[in-house]
């Protein structure tokens, strides 16, 4: 286990790095949630994070979101339209700005909105219009709203929920509403995107094609995708490398092959042999 | 509080004259009527609100058509400007008193309650900064301006001094949770009664301000006095609704609303989509707080007179209830709801034989509010919106109270 500070060493070779976390700690009391966590993702690479339940790894989520502070440790994102950005003690709102984008394990849309609605407003949060403009029906204002809903029917239809453009959110059935989320998370036009366990409680038919999406997402759209899953068979196919967190650290990293193979991997798993339900 | 009070000769009489006055078997009768209702309402609250529902639908029912509903809207614009002439002049002080400057004060709270989902417990405390602030600009406190304006010109100024006031009192309190915003706001209306009732040397004390004077208009040779009656301020107040009507009904489907629904909705996910919730808020608070600032200024020129007793946290609840009652987040509902809840009392005060008291008027809203929480919790015009979130909390699907608030583990 202490090896972890090296591993994040054999991180991104020859590419260019979109996200670096180092040597992060964030703790609640007495619980160590992360420890000295540090890795490296490279930009376009899909990087999967795994680990049994209680790891970190949906901590490590929210300290690059900017929803946690870690107490110590630093994470920069480099942004390809601002440069480095710091994102420890940034709002979360200012962290999606700067290009990083998420979804939740247990989803959290807006359910009393439609799913055109919650594109729409994922879409239309960096655009400019205040109080007046929209009071006032200013000609940006209108501008803003056609692009907005242009964009919004083009993300639907990415995720193939055109159809169900104005269905409420709380009506989609579980795998649609995983993708809507996904959906409005590519709205905020982020170039690194968090999934946190996207295929969760989903069946195996929607299961491959989340899988599918997800390449989409990294291939035609450009977007780096830091992966959350359980499913092993789905980091397996779509992870171009993985790191595992156990107990707030991190205990081996690599290409799929090189973790499956890693003694320590093996024996964190031995505890909970069979992690989908871990 | 009501009912006779007892003598040295007579220390009964105050209960005996309580006990037997007409209301107490009024009241006594409402309690129960609230009792079995509360208690019957497993079994009559689905009829009571489908019934509810087939009645207050009707005008979206009735009218599909967008251009119907825009000439039925001009109709009824048309009535509120003929009606009140055929009417005498205790019912148009009423109109304007009771009935206009609350439309206008539940449409303002309607944006932070119903848009926004902040509990505002201090609302009224705009409406006594918009007073006076057209006191101080038209010289009628003891603290004098650097120039004097008329109350209409000091229209403008009065509305960004209690817009400022919303900024300067939400920008450090609406970090908070939803419930601490509603203890600071309440503190807040607490202390600008306490501030206006104590600090002599500005405002004039407990004993108030008089002589404000009354709006006049004078430009490009074309001059106005509004003076006494009571219409010409009607008519100003009905300018105002229809463009603030009009204003928040573009912003409530902008970008500005949805994002308002969102952080009403979920503040972590709409953090994470990149809305900045303080910002939003702090709009919201800022936009009922000018509100409110207006219809202090139209009141105390009006009036021409105004005292700190006006200013009652009692009466930012008043303006709470006539949000809830028309439906929070919604535009007619907010209009309708106060309309409807100021006149009826007025309308039973003078009723031969209903005879009703002002000082009960809490009792019977506290009644109505319980009534309206089982039967009725989206009010009686509810927005789509909350109707939704209102349908979707009861089956266990995201939340619909106010106060917003997240705590614990986010996943
Ligand atoms: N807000 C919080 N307050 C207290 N403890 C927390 C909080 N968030 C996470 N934790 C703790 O941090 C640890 C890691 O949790 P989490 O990151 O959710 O794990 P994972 O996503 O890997 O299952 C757990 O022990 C959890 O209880
Ligand atoms: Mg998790």
């Amino acid at each position: 286990m202490a090896a972890s500070a090296g591993m994040s060493a054999s991180a991104p070779g020859r590419h260019e790095v979109v996200v670096s976390v180092e040597d992060v700690t964030l703790s609640f009391g007495g619980v160590t949630s992360l420890s000295h966590v540090s890795l490296q993702q490279a930009r376009g690479e899909i990087l999967a994070v795994i680990g049994p339940n209680g790891a970190g790894k949906t901590s490590l989520f929210n300290c690059l979101t900017g929803v946690y502070v870690p107490q110590s440790g630093r994470i920069v994102f480099y942004s390809r339209r601002r440069g480095p950005v710091s994102i420890v003690g940034h709002r979360p709102h200012l962290v999606n700005r700067a290009g990083i984008a998420r979804t939740f394990q247990t989803s959290r849309l807006f359910n009393a909105l439609t799913a055109f609605e919650n594109v729409k407003i994922g879409v239309e949060s960096p655009q400019r219009t205040g109080p007046l403009g929209a009071m006032l029906h200013l000609p940006r204002t209108r501008r803003e709203e056609r692009e907005s809903d242009s964009r919004t029917v083009e993300l639907l239809e990415f995720v193939g929920l055109r159809g169900r453009s104005n269905d409420l959110a709380s009506a989609l059935p579980y795998g649609d509403r995983r993708r809507l989320e996904i959906a409005r998370a590519l709205g905020t036009g982020p170039e690194l995107l968090l999934l946190d366990e996207p295929a969760a409680g989903t069946n195996p038919a929607e299961k491959a094609a989340l899988a599918e999406l997800i390449r989409d997402v990294n291939a035609r759209m450009g977007v780096s995708v830091l992966l959350i899953e359980h499913d092993m068979g789905l980091v397996m196919s779509l992870a171009d490398r993985i790191v595992v967190l156990n107990f707030g650290q991190v205990i081996a990293s690599g290409t799929p092959a090189e973790v499956q193979r890693d003694p320590a991997v093996v024996e964190a798993y031995l505890g909970a042999p069979d992690p989908e339900d871990a | 509080m009501t009912g006779p009070e007892g003598t040295v000769g007579d220390a009964l009489s105050g209960v005996h004259g309580s006990l037997l006055h007409p209301r107490v078997f009024g009241f006594i009768g409402f309690g129960l009527a609230l009792w079995l209702a509360v208690s019957g309402r497993r079994r009559y609250a689905a009829r009571v609100r489908a019934l509810s529902d087939r009645v207050t639908s009707l005008p979206r029912r009735l009218l599909p058509d967008a251009r119907v509903r825009a000439g039925v809207y001009l109709a009824v614009l048309g009535f509120a400007i003929a009606y009140p002439l055929a009417l005498n002049s205790y019912w148009q002080e009423v109109l304007v008193d009771q009935i206009g400057v609350y439309v206008l004060l539940a449409l303002g709270l309607n944006v932070v309650v119903g848009f926004a989902g902040l509990l505002d417990l201090g609302y009224i405390a705009f409406y006594a900064i918009g007073a006076y602030s057209v006191a101080y600009w038209s010289g009628s406190l003891p603290v004098h301006p650097p120039f004097h304006l008329d109350p209409f010109y000091a229209i403008p100024l009065a509305i960004v001094a209690a817009m400022l006031a919303g900024v300067l009192l939400g920008t450090p309190t609406l970090r908070l949770r939803g419930d601490y915003l509603a203890i600071v706001t309440l503190g807040f209306g607490e202390i600008i009664q306490i501030a206006a009732t104590n600090m002599q040397g500005i405002t004039g004390g407990a004993p108030g301000v008089v002589g404000i004077p009354h709006f006049k208009f004078e430009l490009f040779g074309v001059h106005y006095a509004w003076g006494l009656s009571n219409l010409p301020y009607y008519y100003l107040l009905l300018g105002f609704v229809v463009l603030v009507l009009f204003a928040f009904r573009s912003l409530e489907h902008s970008r500005v609303g949805r994002a308002w629904v969102a952080i009403r909705e979920d503040e972590v996910a709409a953090e994470s989509a990149g809305i900045n919730v303080l910002k939003y808020k702090v709009m919201a608070f800022a936009i009922g707080a000018s509100t409110s600032g207006f219809a202090g200024v139209l009141e105390g020129s009006k009036i021409s007179y105004i005292e700190p007793a006006d200013f009652t946290v009692q009466l930012s609840i008043l303006i709470l209830v006539l949000v809830i009652f028309g439906g929070m987040g919604s535009l007619p509902g907010a209009v309708v709801g106060a309309a409807v809840l100021q006149w009826l009392p007025q309308y039973l005060r003078v009723h031969p034989l209903l005879g009703f008291q002002q000082q009960d008027l809490y009792l019977y809203l506290g009644a109505l509010l319980i009534v309206m929480m089982i039967f009725r919790p989206e009010g009686i015009l509810p927005s789509r919106r909350r109707e939704r979130e209102i349908g979707l909390a009861e089956h266990g699907i995201g939340r619909a109270d106010a106060v917003g608030g997240t705590s614990g583990p986010i996943a």
